[in-house]
């Protein structure tokens, strides 16, 4: 079954510290191919920091567009990864494994089951990451 | 005991929990039978729970005859009870819901009987459950016992969990009833499973250890539905059997060198059973077993047990220095426990109207009518200190 790994992280101004940027960058990459080559991987993105973000909502019936995240959090969605685990203990592993300093600093990493839609075929290809 | 204290002393800093996988594969292998009565019981609930955790991601049609299958070979025992405790205490549940999974599964306990134990409506404990096995199912939490790396950790939840049970059985957190006996019960058996299963544990024994002592108090702690301090109770009606068996496994526990926190608490509650009289009380080794237990887990709520234990072995004033420091007093001024030992120790310092303040304090937070109704009763014989005092 499929799990969507989605990375919380606290945003700083300056980002993480130089030293680090190198290192999470390379437990990134080393996930990465790991998952790619045990078959797992099914997609992995950094998302651009919430300065960028834009909301849409339906409000009364009307539709409101406004600047920013969902919601003014403390964490704040850097990224995700979605792998392909036998089981939750598979998936909370592999989540062990995703650094989350990426916008600064420690943070967390929510594990979602992707419900299996009987009828829809799933890309069985890891993706060109 | 003191053997077992210098063992502790020097070995625990260093070395976390070995597992020793021969050790609970061959004892799982050489088994005893478990009560006829429980096992049949168990195993039909376990017809109509969702723990079973089938290759396939749905369960396939037709999966009756699988299931029956599954029961036959789910015979060996204590791997199967293995992986309904580690199921039902999977971190990824909430702590009431691993509570109620494992009364209800391994405990055979029903849905009533642990709505009554919980103080709960049944609806909500029914609910509790459907949500538990609901997150089971669909975020796929597995049946299975944990890679035997993984199993350190995820004991530590297994141990909560049965320690949570206790402690609502051992003081309702609400209510006149001072102890529910069944939830007692029920935990000491689940944490003889749990010895049985995986033995060698350190901290299973002092969890099984400690319970045992707490228990072998009842009969003295709770006496016409009056809460009885440890200091005054009539220790001919504490169960001298719990205690010998209970000193036992902490001892066997601290001999393993890897103490801890239940192993510690365990031997504190040791101390305190050992002694003939509360007069007799080690307090010196008390204190000192707290202080252990402080650098393990630096709680205020620990750090008040310690400076009351060493406010007992003779230094009233200090102890009442440490608990007025802001690392106590600062963090449980809500905790009516706080107030109440201030509360014991003015008293025995004589300083009548500060321990009243006090006990007041402590009667206005407490949460359970029995321990209401006994800061009220020492509030009152304080009056009639401090009327003697003034005829004096």
């Amino acid at each position: 079954m499929r799990y969507m790994m989605l990375i919380y992280s606290q945003e700083t101004e300056s980002g993480p510290a130089p030293e680090d940027v190198e290192r999470i960058q390379a437990a990134h990459h080393a996930l990465i191919e790991e998952a790619s080559r045990k078959g797992v991987l099914r997609g992995a993105q950094p998302l651009a920091p919430t300065s960028t973000a834009t909301t849409v909502r339906m409000q009364n019936g009307a539709m409101l567009i406004v600047d920013g995240p969902f919601a003014e959090t403390k964490e704040q969605l850097a990224g995700y990864y979605i792998l392909d685990c036998d089981n939750l203990d598979q998936a909370i592993e592999w989540a062990e494994k995703i650094p989350t300093g990426c916008k600064g600093r420690e943070g967390s990493i929510e594990i979602r089951p992707i419900p299996e839609m009987p009828g829809l075929t799933r890309g069985s290809q890891p993706p060109n990451v | 005991m003191s053997e077992a204290f210098a063992a502790a002393l020097t070995c625990w800093p260093e070395r976390g929990l070995p597992l020793n996988p021969a050790a609970w594969i061959t004892a799982a292998a050489h088994r005893k039978i478990i009560d006829a009565a429980r096992r049949e019981r168990t195993r039909m609930e376990k017809q109509d729970s969702l723990l079973y955790e089938t290759p396939t991601a749905a369960p396939p049609p037709g999966a009756q005859a699988e299931e029956a299958e599954l029961e036959e070979t789910a015979m060996h025992y204590p791997d199967d009870r293995l992986r309904l405790i580690f199921t039902c205490c999977h971190p990824a549940l909430n702590p009431e819901a691993q509570v109620a999974l494992t009364l209800r599964t391994l405990g055979g306990l029903s849905t009533p009987e642990i709505a009554k134990a919980f103080l709960l409506p049944e609806a909500t404990l029914a609910q509790r459950l459907v949500r538990a096995k609901r997150k089971i199912q669909e975020a796929h939490i597995p049946y299975e016992i944990p890679r035997p790396e993984r199993v350190p950790e995820r004991l530590g939840p297994v141990r909560t969990v049965i320690y949570l049970i206790f402690n609502e059985g051992y003081t309702a957190t609400s209510g006149s009833d001072l102890v529910r006996r069944d939830l007692c019960a029920e935990a000491i058996r689940l944490g003889r499973l749990l010895n049985e299963l995986l033995p060698d544990e350190a901290e299973s024994l002092g969890l099984l250890a400690l319970m045992l002592l707490h228990d072998s108090r009842r009969d003295a702690r709770n006496v016409n539905g009056a809460l009885v301090t440890l200091e005054d109770q009539d220790r001919s009606l504490w169960d001298r059997r719990a205690i010998a068996e209970g000193s036992q496994l902490v001892e066997k526990a601290l001999r393993m060198g890897r103490a801890g926190p239940y192993q510690l608490q365990a031997a504190i509650a040791a101390l305190h059973s050992q002694a003939s009289a509360a007069e007799e009380t080690d307090w010196r080794q008390i204190a000192a077993l707290y202080r252990l237990l402080l650098q393990m887990n630096p709680s205020p709520v620990i750090a008040l047990n310690c400076a009351v234990a060493v406010a007992m072995s003779g230094r009233l004033e200090e102890g009442l220095e440490q608990i007025d420091g802001p690392a106590i007093s600062g963090a449980l001024g809500n905790y009516y426990l706080f107030h109440a030992a201030r509360a014991d120790l003015l008293r025995r310092l004589e300083r009548w109207p500060e321990a009243a303040g006090a006990y007041r304090q402590a009667a206005g937070l407490a949460t359970n009518q029995v321990e209401r109704d006994f800061l009220e009763r020492r509030l009152r014989e304080l009056s009639s200190s401090q009327t003697d005092d003034a005829r004096r």
